[in-house]
């Protein structure tokens, strides 16, 4: 089951990863999210996988390590403020830039631009 | 004890000037003067110590972990250097006075100056190395703006430029120099260091320390080959060359060889490398001097010289030729200082300073002349001045050394060589300037200057001669306490009558004068000599490289930073992966020693979807709202993994943040295109990521394998049997959250809250088109709310606020808490913003999320420090058990109102997002006006 599951977290860590380094804003927000997806699954795992036994207290002796899972709870509202941020930005960037390209201007635009002078 | 106030007396006196601009000039002057002059007089209070061989030193600890302090001393040096420092600083400050025209600022130009003297006071008093250093870049700065300050005259800016640059970089080599020694001796303090000389110089860094030292010394003090500096700092006005280029500033890299003379001369090296540059810059500035035609020029050349006469002087392997050293610093400081205020005053009143133009100008201004001339022959060496007693000492010891083996010959001959130009010079200063026919195409008649403006001058010729003539009453007990310091042991024996016999030393300076003349009644074909040399001029040389090393830079930041966010993340990812590949190698296998999880079938479909979305919003990320739809699917596997595998507190609050998120995104993407442009990105560069992509996920996935198949030692051990004993609590995260690791979650919410804050500024005043049809072209439904979603969210309102204060009071003892309990609200009152309406809402909510966010902070805040109270550190946590009737038995906590703090941030801040963002189509925005 590790081996599934580090498959899984490689996989969307790539994915998040690949879309993150696309050129429009919304992709790249898109990319953001499925990355902080899997830094949390990832950051998650780092307690090992446990399975029927939560972190409660109930006089059993067997528990999921809390640690990992208390850092992953902020670490997951934080991500959706950065998400919400970065996301925020791009509207801000396409309203005053007047397109929604990461660089500001559209490739094709620059370099017509770089002929013209 | 008063000397610890003389470095703040002057600190204090930087603004008086632009505090009496306003005033008279001689009022302005006078208010000036006045701080200085309470620092000469505890300096003198405390002079009879010194010269009875005490040395005081007094510090304010600032941050003693580091070595720092607020710490001065006052010692035979530093109190030598003070006097200098402080009166010529007042004869400058008199003679500025009439220097400066009516166009120039004097404020501002004594500002500076006094900002100059506070930091030479530091230099030589401080008794921390790193405190000396700040001191010593403070002078680069003040050195900076007093030559630059007629900063409308090309050359100055010039000339100030290239100081800062040499003095400064030389600056930085000492910062090095410090922080190393530091190391080595294991303290900062002046009066450790002072005593650890062997102890350095048998350490391996004692090369490193001298040369970075010796770096500092020569570019502040003019030494080949960074010597030329100096010429141009020639473009400041006449009293700033007076002060920093003759007596303070030049003297602060000759302070530091002597200040650390104890600790680092001694040895081999230091003497070769010392004596060896302050021959050569000797010779060169003797023989440059005679060449210059500007009198400013000459005079800086001359300094030249005589600064390398005093580094060689250091240089030499005795003790006597230190006390020599010590002594010509005195002398060259006052004769110089009076030879530029000299050249000032001719300057000020023929409008020339060109030896060409200037000739006969004794009949014009002969009491200025007679001070002239003096002192140039003081910087000659003639007897009954005090130019000559230390050239005599100089002389002496030039013969009683062995620097060079056999060749030690060479220093004697060389330095008459040089004394021989130095009397040349000096005889032009006096034949061609105030003799030697007529003035030629002068702008105006020479004239003697008012009176009180050659007074400085007065005053230090004066000196000169009284020290040239009864050393031993006036300068004796100075020098002796000054030579106590710098040699730190009991001196030898020195006698400093004007006659010592015939002698060889005797016979150098007869050799030098006669010499002299000679070279200067055959000038002519000198110069014909020297002019068969290509003119270097160093301001244009220095520029080029500036220039080069400028475009150099330019080109490497164009090449770095072209502008494309795409190609910084790129290089982010890149130096990432190469970080972490390298120490992954070393890994004979990923797979560690514990057993695995047996596998079952819902795993595998979680996995296939989980992989499944995620290609999938790749490869439709062109079409915007199926790639989120796709990574809303990721999302919701990933709750449930997180629910799978013992996290049902992950689980709640990944799933109401999915929910806010999607509808956040969604809402954002009404402002997008809907679709990405096809991609016109380069073939290359889409292997390149798709490689990049890859690499990274694998290196992930092996290195979260390779963590959860291998023992793991954690501290979570601790939270599981102190969680109910401590914190009250059974929920182990929540009681983590809030308890004991209170203080990161209260950095969390406070991040959560700037987030929202940020965003607020962001949407305020964001101007986007309203699209009126969708992507097909077709019109956006006309019942925009429809009643069956009013009708069901209004009545599901009650039932979410119930659930999500049910999860909140839980939280401590079952999965819940604060954030998601927060989180369900939030949906819940979304939710009736997408029935309703933003405008339905607005009447019905009156809160300002703003204060909400607020409220939240400033709750959880206070029951952190509510702790104080009872003498516990921030946010520890308080718990008890009590019984009501009726109710039973029930626990009350801080950490829940800590928890409540946590509940309202996270309802202001995810409502202020999205509220703002939704009410940007509507009559509600939030506008400029309210940013």
């Amino acid at each position: 089951m590790e081996l599934v599951y580090a498959v899984c977290v490689g996989f969307m860590s790539a994915c998040g990863i690949f879309l993150m380094l696309r050129g429009h804003t919304f992709t790249l927000v898109i990319g953001l999210t499925l990355l902080s997806y899997a830094v949390n699954l990832f950051l998650f795992a780092s307690g090992g996988l446990t399975i029927g036994a939560p972190a409660v207290l109930n006089g059993s002796e067997n528990y999921a390590d809390p640690l990992p899972q208390a850092l992953v709870l902020t670490a997951i509202v934080i991500g959706f403020a950065m998400t919400a941020f970065a996301v925020i930005l791009a509207m801000r960037g396409r309203s005053d830039l007047g397109n929604d390209h990461v660089d500001g201007t559209e490739p094709f635009d620059r370099l017509a631009a770089e002929e013209k002078s | 004890m008063y000397y610890f106030w003389v470095p703040f007396l002057p600190m204090l006196g930087i603004i008086v000037p632009l505090l009496t601009n306003k005033l008279s000039r001689s009022a302005c002057a006078l208010a000036t003067a006045m701080l200085p002059a309470l620092a000469l007089c505890f300096i003198l209070l405390d002079l009879p110590a010194v010269f009875a061989g005490q040395s005081f030193s007094q510090s304010i600890e600032w941050i003693p972990q580091l070595g720092l302090a607020l710490s001065f001393r006052l010692d035979g040096l530093s109190a030598l250097f003070s006097l200098l420092i402080l009166g010529i600083g007042l004869l400058v400050i008199l003679y500025a006075r009439y220097y400066l025209s009516e166009k120039d600022n004097m404020g501002i130009f004594y500002c500076y100056l006094i900002m100059f003297m506070t930091a030479m006071l530091g230099i030589v008093m401080s008794n921390n190395m790193l405190q000396l250093w700040f001191y010593w870049e403070l002078t680069s700065i003040s050195s900076f703006l007093l030559i630059g300050f007629w900063s409308h005259n090309s050359d100055a800016r010039k000339g100030a430029r290239m100081a800062l640059t040499i003095t400064g970089a030389g600056g930085l080599a000492l910062l090095a120099g410090i922080i190393l020694l530091g190391q080595v001796v294991g303290s900062y303090d002046l009066d450790v260091v002072l005593n650890s000389g062997e102890l350095v110089k048998q350490h391996p860094y004692y090369l490193a320390i001298l040369s970075l030292f010796l770096i500092g010394a020569f570019t502040k003090s003019a030494q080949f080959p960074f010597h030329f500096w100096l010429p141009h700092a020639m473009a400041a006005p006449t009293p700033v060359s007076a002060y920093l280029h003759s007596a303070t500033m030049v003297k602060a890299g000759i302070f530091l060889l002597a200040r650390f003379y104890p600790v680092l001369a001694g040895t081999e090296v230091w003497f070769v490398v010392v004596s060896l540059t302050g021959l050569f810059t000797m010779l060169l500035g003797a023989y440059t001097a005679l060449f210059k035609h500007d009198l400013k020029g000459l005079l800086a050349y001359s300094t030249i010289s005589h600064l390398g006469l005093i580094v060689l002087l250091l240089g030499l392997n005795t003790e006597l030729a230190a006390i020599a050293a010590i002594f010509h610093i005195m002398n060259h400081a006052i004769f110089k200082a009076s030879l530029f205020m000299a050249a000032g005053i001719i300057d000020h009143e023929s409008g020339s300073r060109d030896m060409r133009q200037l000739n006969g100008l004794w009949k014009y201004m002969p009491i200025t002349a007679t001070l002239a001339m003096v002192a140039s022959a003081s910087m000659a060496g003639v007897p009954l001045l005090n130019g000559f007693l230390s050239k005599e000492m100089f002389f002496a010891e030039t013969l009683d050394q062995s620097i060079l083996g056999a060749m030690s010959w060479l220093i004697p001959v060389l330095s008459t060589i040089a004394a021989a130009f130095a009397v040349a010079y000096s005889l032009r200063f006096i034949h061609d300037v105030f003799f030697n026919g007529e003035p030629k195409g002068l702008t105006k008649t020479p004239h003697e200057p008012p009176r009180y403006m050659r007074v400085p001058v007065e005053v230090l010729v004066a000196i000169c001669l009284l020290v040239g003539i009864f050393p031993n009453y006036t300068i004796g007990p100075l020098l002796q306490s000054a030579s106590l310091t710098v040699l730190n042991h009991p001196l030898p024996e020195y006698n400093l009558a004007l006659w010592h016999g015939f002698n060889i030393p005797l016979m150098m300076s007869a050799l030098a004068i006669v010499g002299g003349l000679g070279i200067y009644l055959n000038r002519k074909h000198l110069f014909k000599f020297s002019g068969m040399f290509p003119a270097i001029d160093a301001k244009i040389e220095f520029e080029g490289v500036i220039q080069a090393s400028v475009k150099w830079a330019q080109k490497i930041t164009g090449k770095l930073e072209n502008g494309s966010l795409q190609r910084y993340a790129f290089c982010l990812c890149f130096f990432a992966l190469l970080l972490i590949a390298p120490p992954l190698l070393e890994l004979d296998t990923t797979k560690g020693i514990l057993s695995g999880t047996p596998m079952n079938g819902a795993v595998i479909v979680a996995a296939i979807l989980l992989i499944a979305g995620s290609l999938a919003t790749v490869i439709w990320s062109h079409y915007r709202l199926i790639a989120l739809l796709m990574l809303s699917l990721v999302g919701l596997v990933v709750s449930i993994t997180f629910a799978y595998f013992s996290a049902p507190d992950l689980a709640l609050t990944q799933l109401s943040v999915e929910i806010v998120t999607v509808i956040l995104l969604l809402l954002a993407l009404y402002f997008f295109p809907q679709h990405t442009p096809t991609s016109k990105s380069r073939p290359s560069h889409f292997v390149r990521d798709l490689a990049i992509a890859s690499l990274i996920g694998g290196i992930i996935g092996s290195i979260c394998f390779a963590l959860m198949t291998n023992p793991l030692e954690s501290i979570s051990e601790f939270f599981l049997a102190n969680a109910k004993t401590g914190g009250g609590g059974t929920n182990v995260v929540n009681v983590i959250l809030v308890d004991f690791r209170g203080f990161d979650t209260f950095g969390e919410i406070t991040v959560l809250g700037i987030a929202a804050l940020g965003i607020y500024k962001l949407i305020a005043g964001m101007r986007l088109s309203m699209r009126t049809k969708d992507h097909d072209g077709r019109l956006w439904a006309k019942d925009k709310y429809p009643v069956l979603l009013s009708v069901v969210s209004q009545s599901l309102l009650p039932l979410f606020l119930l659930i999500s204060a049910y999860i909140f009071i839980r939280g401590h003892n079952l999965p819940g808490g604060g954030f998601i309990a927060g989180l369900i609200t939030s949906i819940a009152l979304i939710q009736q913003y997408l029935a309703h309406g933003v405008d339905w809402m607005t009447k019905r909510v009156s809160v300002s999320y703003r204060y909400m966010i607020a409220i939240g902070l400033v709750t959880a805040g206070l029951t952190g420090l509510g702790s104080w109270i009872f003498g516990r550190p921030f946010l520890t946590s308080w718990f008890e058990y009590v019984s009501l009737p009726w109710i039973g038995k029930f626990e009350l906590t801080s950490a829940l109102v800590f928890d409540l703090g946590v509940y309202f941030t996270v309802i202001g801040a995810t409502l202020l997002i999205l509220a703002s963002l939704g009410q940007l189509t509507t009559k509600e925005r939030i506008t400029e006006g309210e940013r």
